[in-house]
């Protein structure tokens, strides 16, 4: 560098060096690597939609209410409501673990829970979020079932409550780590201004906080429930695949997720009316939880207090 | 009003007050201490449940090692599968997942990272940003094994792919693109104004105050995105059940268009094979083991890089 060099010249420099057919060209491109996640929204729906009337034009639609369904059979039948009827079970028993545990955990860590703790607390219950669906469904199978079992004989190898419980488990961190967020975002003040009126923590928690964050709190729940009915791994492996229409919850019982897994890794051969009826599931698997996640912004949105 | 009247009146208040303090103390007190042991009750009893979730974690990890002792060794890492269970081995499951893996990795970073790019320096606001927006929050929330249908009429039945490792790779690409978009958006905002500003003041372009400037320090951020995605990818099995993957494949996959089998996809068959014989369970379990600990370091890498590389401004 001379002593010539001045801040004018470096930006006329820099002026001259424009790279005018980058600068140009990046935009587009990269507007063009973002409309593929569009284009993939449009490829699923256009997919599940294409092939779902395909289904429709072989199966009438009276029939999709039956409650038989038998894919491979002679006589084959298509009634969805076995399907969405273990979809259900299994899904309410996750609820009824993850709701009450993920919420108090929620309490514990927002209210109660030192910083130190909290610090320690958070992250393993993370580790619980990351650990990968297969690895519960191997948990259900092989060691919650047997466990259930001891208490109770009638129990089968592949049944409801297992899959049920550990989905619950698996949704605790979800629904613990959301509705912390929710219960995070209520001031302080008004927090202070309970325990200054000589409210117990608890009070503070159930009187103040939880209702103040009561929209956050109500849609994790109902995100976590569009994450059990989209839930796949643990129910192909634990719940078996009996296309029941039964409200016995001891036995196997088959689930939206769980037909489409069973039916792709069997031979189901392409063109034949049992595989479009795999995207006719998938197409009101999409819609549940597309409605579920619209429900859950929707309500975070509209009843959201304003401090 | 005399003295005397005075006396009694004053005399009465002071009574009423003794009496109302005894009263609402009495009172008060009992009704502090169930107040205060109710909350302390149920202090613990939300403890116990975050409790809970950890023994139940604790519980997992301690099944899956003691059924994976005497299965897990350099036999197992190595062999290919075999139809006797002790001689059965991984190496071609562990060749699948990186096969998966180095397709994951270019695809979800070039298309993630550059739509983030997009909506957090390009885009103004309005409709299409939003519409951006809203189509990725929605698509994170589409169950993996719709992302299974996709990739098998996309993948496998237009573009012919089949069950093969590229078809894999770009339907697990697609299905974690929301993660890295997020974390990559939140990396690039958290370059402060004033850089890009002093870059356009010394007559930097757009791009160039972006390549040069912004992407260096949001590296670190877009990295660990990026990990945990990849780690997310490699956990998944459902969309590659739907694919069609089979149970056994005895050849080791040598190129992406050669049919494969992954760590989870191993795990599935096994899972479901120990109805047939114990020992796949030990089998199962042993791969469980190697999946997690590639995982944690995935997981804790991320970690360190978020930790280490940290600045502020």
């Amino acid at each position: 560098m001379d002593g010539k060099t001045n801040v004018r010249l470096l930006i006329q420099d820099n002026i001259s060096h424009k790279k005018n057919h980058v600068d140009a060209f990046m935009p587009k491109f990269l507007l063009l690597m973002a409309s593929m996640s569009v284009l993939t929204t449009v490829g699923i729906v256009l997919t599940l939609f294409f092939d779902a009337y395909k289904f429709f034009q072989k199966v009438p639609f009276s029939e999709v209410f039956s409650t038989s369904l038998a894919p491979l059979s002679a006589n084959p039948s298509f009634g969805i409501l076995p399907l969405i009827n273990g979809t259900i079970f299994t899904s309410l028993i996750a609820m009824l673990v993850a709701v009450p545990v993920g919420l108090a955990a929620a309490i514990y860590l927002s209210q109660f829970a030192s910083a130190g703790k909290r610090r320690v607390l958070k992250p393993i219950l993370e580790i619980l979020a990351g650990v990968p669906t297969i690895v519960y469904g191997f948990f259900a199978y092989s060691f919650v079932t047997p466990l259930l079992m001891h208490l109770i004989p009638s129990l089968g190898a592949k049944n409801v409550i297992s899959p049920g419980i550990v989905m619950g488990i698996m949704i605790i961190p979800m629904v613990a780590s959301l509705s912390e967020d929710a219960m995070n975002a209520v001031p302080n003040a008004m927090r202070e201004g309970a325990l200054g009126l000589g409210s117990t923590r608890f009070e503070v928690a159930t009187k103040v906080v939880v209702p103040a964050a009561v929209s956050g709190i109500v849609s994790s729940f109902v995100l976590a429930i569009s994450r059990a009915i989209g839930e796949t791994m643990i129910v192909a492996i634990a719940s078996g695949s009996n296309k029941n229409f039964s409200f016995d919850i001891t036995q196997s019982m088959q689930t939206m997720t769980s037909y489409i897994v069973e039916f792709t890794s069997g031979d189901a051969g392409a063109g034949t009316t049992g595989y479009y009826s795999l995207y006719a599931v998938g197409l009101l698997l999409f819609i549940f939880t597309l409605l579920m996640n619209l429900v859950a912004q929707y309500i975070s949105k509209k009843y959201r207090e304003v401090y | 009003m005399n003295f005397e009247t005075q006396l009694l009146k004053e005399l009465a208040i002071e009574k009423d007050k003794k009496i109302n303090q005894k009263r609402s103390f009495k009172i008060d007190s009992s009704h502090i201490k169930r107040r205060v042991w109710l909350n302390n009750l149920l202090q613990r009893v939300f403890s116990l449940s975050t409790v809970f979730a950890i023994a139940v974690l604790v519980i997992l990890f301690y099944q899956i090692i003691r059924q994976s002792i005497g299965w897990l060794d350099w036999q197992f890492l190595t062999s290919n599968l075999s139809i006797f269970p002790q001689k059965a081995g991984i190496w071609g499951a562990i060749v699948g997942s990186i096969g998966l893996i180095l397709i994951v990795i270019p695809v979800t970073i070039i298309l993630g990272v550059s739509t983030a790019i997009y909506l957090e320096e390009y885009a103004k606001e309005g409709k299409i940003r939003d519409f951006i927006r809203i189509n990725l929050s929605n698509l994170a929330s589409v169950p993996s094994v719709i992302f299974g249908l996709l990739g098998l009429s996309l993948f496998g039945r237009v573009l012919h792919l089949g069950s093969s490792i590229l078809a894999g790779g770009l339907t697990l690409s697609l299905m974690v693109l929301p993660i890295i978009v997020v974390a990559s958006q939140e990396a690039l905002r958290s370059v402060p104004g004033y850089l890009r500003e002093g870059s356009y003041a010394m007559g930097a372009t757009k791009w160039t105050t972006i390549w040069k400037v912004v992407l260096p320090i949001a590296i670190p951020g877009i990295l660990t995105g990026s990990i945990l995605s990849v780690s997310r990818a490699m956990g998944e099995t459902a969309p590659l059940v739907v694919l069609g993957i089979p149970a056994l494949i005895m050849r080791v996959p040598t190129s992406i268009m050669d049919d494969f089998t992954a760590l989870p996809i191993q795990i599935y068959y096994w899972t479901l094979d120990s109805v047939l014989t114990k020992e796949y369970a030990n089998l199962a379990s042993a791969t469980i083991v190697v999946l997690l600990v590639v995982l944690f370091l995935m997981n804790s890498v991320a970690i360190f890089i978020r930790n280490k590389f940290q600045k502020s401004y």
